[in-house]
């Protein structure tokens, strides 16, 4: 199995090829830019020069997977519309793997934690991990104060932002984002194992912002008379 | 790539707004075009909701990509070059096609074209009528554009004369019929509606109207007629949808019209392209038709189907730009949602 996995949900476009041998996972080439604002312009030349890192052909690739968020929409669709249409051309599988489970399983924790990222408006997408590897109930979209954090120490970007109200140290945070190395090896195993992933269709939480309309406003103003009336 | 029997296999992805459109073509041959439009989810919000939009072009690209290839009975390894939007348009539509026909060329190792939108809908009508002649005056008019275009080469010279300065003409016709009670999008109720109305009834005001420019203004047509309809209602006069409808209709068609054949005169160009998902409307076409015989222009119009958004448009321009001979785009370029029209290829 050689497995292409990226993700795109954070300020992180991270991408990493896995393969799968009988002494685990190994990643074979693996590289991450910090840039919340140019996921579109950086996932695909990331891409290239990760295949070529390995020193393999992108016609070798078995399997890919994609962080299905949540996270930022426009930068999330960017690894899922890329990772779509890869497929496709290619003619492989592709699976999803939540970001919070790949920043979770990056971390390498083996005692309870809590994962948060940046929801933007305030608030973070956040779930509670009894292990690395092990996501305990659904993830959520909450202001940080509304997190019950249950004394648990938060990791990721979301505790780095909110650091003062998760009531920690910023720095005790790490890792802020998810890799795609920790993404690939969640995913190579999970296949492996037979263990479920998601489909890869994105994790929103959130309806999109819009108003259904009122009546057309009036463009008259109104007289004396009608002003008077409304008194 | 191009072999001497036939012009190179160019697979067209179009999202810059509501439709996601995928379309193959070799040279003015259309073999497939699939549109999916989120249209009706934006409906009850009276206009395109950017979020809502971008989610459907994400749900739509890969099925739209298949349905395309199957309906041209093309393998997506027979395509030679792939050409996509890059603006301009809503920016997170855009990068849902762009990141996918990034995709597609980096597997498929094809060169990528990104390209204007507006200029893929005057390319299109090569597809109907064949090569267009140069120069041409192309008047584009839809839901989020009205331009008028001077194009002495679809791929290498195109220059714009003037563009509202503030709604579209599409917008103002959904904007008019949501004060009528008429469905969204605007166009085609209102130009049924008109059908039974009639156009001198009400003189509504001509924006813009032989200030010299070639630029348009709509917003005040539509101020103009929400407040006859409101002045007739407090003064408890009956409104005739039909009259409102074919008075308006009227106004926009005047104005573009007689901008269109102006700037024709003013270039000596003998032929006007009409696209753009307002081109449909009858009583532009017919007005256009009319105005344009007695000036000894001759008017092209694409069918209905390739005046609205999709994949045909931006496949026929990237014919256009591949038989140019014009260098691929970069990997790693942006969406550019104000990109200007003689910015034809991004690279």
């Amino acid at each position: 199995m050689l497995l292409l996995a990226f993700d795109t949900a954070t300020p992180a476009v991270t991408t990493a090829l896995c393969e799968s041998g009988p002494d685990g996972v190994r990643v074979r080439a693996a590289r991450t830019t910090v840039d919340a604002r140019r996921h579109g312009e950086l996932l695909t030349p990331q891409i290239r020069t990760v295949v070529a890192d390995a020193g393999v052909d992108l016609e070798d690739v078995t399997h890919i997977a994609v962080g299905i968020g949540p996270g930022p929409y426009t930068g999330l669709r960017v690894g899922l519309a890329t990772a779509h249409a890869l497929a496709e051309a290619l003619g492989v599988p592709c699976v999803g793997v939540a970001t919070l489970d790949a920043l979770a399983w990056a971390s390498g924790r083996t005692t309870p934690f809590i994962a948060a990222t940046d929801a933007r408006r305030k608030e973070v997408f956040w779930a509670r991990y009894t292990d690395a590897a092990t996501r305990v109930g659904d993830i959520a979209v909450n202001r940080p104060a509304d997190v019950d954090t249950a004394g648990l120490p938060v990791i990721g970007h979301g505790a780095h932002l909110y650091a003062d109200v998760f009531g920690q140290d910023p720095e005790a945070a790490e890792p802020l984002y998810p890799t795609a190395a920790a993404l690939g090896e969640f995913a190579v195993r999970a296949l492996r194992d037979g263990t479920p992933l998601p489909e890869p269709r994105p994790l929103y939480l959130r309806r999109p912002d819009a108003q259904i309309p009122g009546a057309p406003k009036k463009v008259r103003q109104p007289t004396a008379a009608e002003l008077g009336r409304s008194r | 790539m191009t072999t001497a029997s036939q012009p190179p296999l160019i697979m067209g992805i179009e999202s810059s707004c509501d439709e996601t459109g995928v379309a193959f073509v070799r040279g003015c041959e259309l073999l497939a075009d699939e549109v999916a439009s989120s249209v009706d989810e934006h409906a009850r919000f009276g206009g395109v909701v950017p979020e809502v939009a971008s989610r459907a072009h994400l749900e739509a690209m890969t099925p739209t990509v298949r349905r395309a290839a199957e309906r041209a009975g093309v393998r997506l390894s027979d395509v030679d070059a792939i050409a996509v939007t890059v603006g301009p348009g809503l920016a997170g539509a855009l990068l849902v096609g762009l990141s996918a026909a990034k995709a597609y060329a980096l597997a498929l190792d094809k060169p990528l074209y990104g390209v204007n939108h507006l200029v893929g809908h005057v390319a299109v009508d090569q597809l109907e009528h064949g090569p267009l002649p140069k120069p041409v005056v192309a008047l584009l008019v839809s839901g989020g554009h009205t331009s008028l275009l001077l194009v002495r080469d679809l791929a290498t010279d195109v220059q714009l004369l003037g563009e509202t300065v503030d709604d579209a003409a599409g917008e103002a016709y959904d904007k008019v019929a949501r004060l009528l009670n008429l469905p969204y999008p605007g166009g085609p109720p209102i130009d049924r509606a008109a059908r039974d109305g009639d156009g001198t009834a009400i003189h509504f005001p001509r924006g813009k109207w032989g200030d010299g420019t070639y630029d348009f203004s709509f917003s005040g047509l539509k101020t103009a007629v929400a407040r006859w309809v409101e002045d007739a209602e407090r003064q408890g006069r009956p409104v005739s949808v039909p009259d409102v409808a074919a008075a308006f209709q009227e106004a926009v068609a005047d104005v573009l019209t007689r901008k269109a054949v102006d700037a024709c005169r003013e270039h000596g160009v003998r032929h006007l392209v009409i696209s753009g998902g307002v081109a449909a409307n009858s009583r532009l076409r017919a007005l256009a038709e009319e105005r344009c015989a007695a000036a000894g222009i001759e008017v092209r119009v694409p069918r209905p189907r390739l005046c609205t958004d999709n994949g045909a448009m931006i496949a026929a321009l990237g014919a256009e730009v591949v038989a140019a001979g014009l260098p691929p785009s970069p990997l790693d370029m942006a969406v550019d949602t104000s990109l200007p029209v003689s910015s034809v290829l991004v690279n």
